[in-house]
């Protein structure tokens, strides 16, 4: 197992609310790594602070790194636009931007400088593809990203964040509010592009993690309670609290 | 009960100008009002128009919208995206403006005036776009900020996510979003800009002409309504009136375009 990203006493603060704390773990090279917990743990703040979303948070304080391919993301990393945009986020609510489909797919490859009329029509076909989106939409690709259901547009956004080349997707809940078939077809999406990507999913659907999970994170209250091999996680964890969750006795 | 009663208020108060108006004013309607400068004796019932209010209303309030488009659009996205993390530098900058929102616009129009006469120029076209420029720019920012405030934070996370700077996430997703409330900002600014009067009467003066450049004075239609209203005679003021009608339907042609325009921008807006 080679390691993506190594995180070391990331410990973060906003106001007095103590949000991680003195967070030490690795998650693994093209394996979907699923952060579990109860809501209100700081899984989401984990998350963002991987791709520095965290620094818009105002009265922070903060401590730790992160090493993303055994550099530091927090220190001398000259360009943050170039380090968000090899993460694809996903997040709760789906996101498209107030724009067409097609530039929603476009807009990532136009801002980095790709803007030829017809890489741009091949690119965007490609990953609408990906994202098992393009059969229902390749007739109105110029009608607004907003006219599209919810699952598509978790889907299209999923096709967006593919299209700026990311080496990891990070997503946050991303089928919490979506219907059966649609989360369906995220899930078997990610099991999918693991081949290819590095994937990070917040979660608290259990089930959902058993499906999916390669590595398991699980935290409470801020702390990392205990983290493994999916398989050893839910056949045999090791942590009280592990135990109580994975029973469904508390949430 | 309540809400209605209110409705009923504004509609009606809105009525009764209107119909005050356009009965006092329309007999004195005609096309060589809108096509010719005073001549001598107009503002005592002689020949003539009020082709040099018009053309200097629009010149004036077009020409302040315009300049304070170029400072309000970049400071309101700069106070809703560039400021997020700063709570409390946001909220002081939007209490400052919203006081400036409250000075009245003579206030303006006299401090003009005052760096006017320090530098020794005189009253012309330029000084009153700058003047209502100021006057107007507050309200022009803070009613662009109401409209950018209300997007959601993940928006904003969505667009950082793919990479893009924060003038990308301003001029690209923010701006479209945001796109009716900034249009209705801009209109709401014009209306302001065109009817009033306080502002410009020291700064951009008054004449029968057409100003030919920016340093030549400027009349306005309020000023405009306000000599003519002011003379003893009633066929004069029924003039005043009618250049009252004129107003008004510059500002409900100026509103309808811009909400049909804004509309057409807006279907892309993510709700």
């Amino acid at each position: 197992m080679r390691e993506k990203i190594v995180i070391k006493n990331l410990d973060l603060k906003i106001g007095k609310e103590h949000i991680l704390k003195n967070i030490n773990c690795t998650i693994p090279e093209k394996k979907i790594t699923v952060i579990m917990g109860p809501s209100g743990c700081g899984k989401t703040t984990l998350l963002k602070s991987l791709n520095r979303l965290t620094d818009l948070y105002s009265k922070k304080t903060f401590s730790g790194s992160v090493e993303l391919n055994g550099e530091n993301i927090y220190n001398g990393i000259p360009d943050i636009n170039d380090l968000r945009r090899k993460m694809g986020l996903l997040s709760q609510r789906p996101t498209p931007l107030p724009m067409s489909i097609f530039n929603n797919v476009a807009y990532g490859l136009r801002i980095s400088g790709r803007r030829s009329k017809r890489f741009l029509k091949l690119r965007v076909e490609h990953y609408l593809k990906q994202a098992n989106l393009w059969e229902e939409v390749k007739d109105r690709l110029h009608s607004p990203a907003s006219s599209l259901s919810i699952g598509q547009q978790q889907r299209l956004c999923l096709a967006r964040g593919l299209a700026v080349d990311p080496e990891i997707i990070l997503a946050d809940e991303p089928t919490s509010a979506l219907d059966p078939l649609s989360s369906k077809a995220i899930e078997d999406k990610f099991v999918e592009l693991k081949n290819h990507y590095t994937i990070i999913v917040v979660t608290h659907a259990l089930r959902q993690a058993k499906r999916i999970a390669d590595y398991v994170i699980f935290m409470y209250l801020g702390e990392i309670i205990e983290q493994g091999d999916a398989n050893d996680y839910f056949t045999n964890p090791k942590h009280e609290l592990s135990k109580a969750y994975l029973r469904g006795t508390f949430n | 009960m309540l809400m209605r009663a209110a409705c009923g208020l504004i509609i009606l108060a809105m009525a009764l100008i209107i119909f005050t108006i356009i009965k006092k004013g329309f007999p004195s309607l005609n096309w060589q009002m809108l096509t010719s400068v005073p001549k001598g004796g107009y503002y005592f019932g002689g020949e003539g128009g009020i082709l040099n209010a018009l053309l200097g209303s629009l010149y004036l309030a077009i020409g302040a919208t315009l300049l304070s488009l170029v400072i309000s659009l970049p400071s309101a996205l700069f106070l809703n995206i560039h400021l997020k993390k700063f709570r409390k530098l946001q909220n002081a900058i939007r209490l400052f403006i919203d006081v400036m929102w409250g000075i009245p616009s003579v206030v303006y129009g006299a401090f003009a005036f005052t760096v006017m006469i320090g530098f020794g120029w005189r009253a012309s076209l330029l000084a009153g776009i700058i003047t209502v420029t100021l006057f107007i720019a507050p309200i022009m920012i803070r009613g662009m900020d109401e409209a950018l405030k209300i997007i959601p934070d993940l928006l904003l996370e969505a667009s950082y996510s793919l990479g893009s700077t924060r003038y990308e996430t301003a001029y690209k997703v923010f701006l479209r979003q945001a796109m009716p409330g900034i249009a209705t900002a801009i209109l709401l600014s014009f209306g302001r800009a065109i009817g009033d009067a306080a502002s410009v009467l020291f700064t951009a003066g008054f004449t029968d002409n057409v100003p030919k450049s920016l340093l030549q004075p400027a009349a306005t239609l309020p000023l405009s309504i306000f000599f003519q209203l002011s003379s003893p005679i009633p066929e004069v003021q029924q003039r005043a009136y009618a250049a009252a009608i004129v107003l008004t339907v510059i500002i409900l042609i100026i509103s309808i375009t811009g909400r049909a325009l804004s509309f057409r921008y807006s279907k892309h807006d993510i709700k």
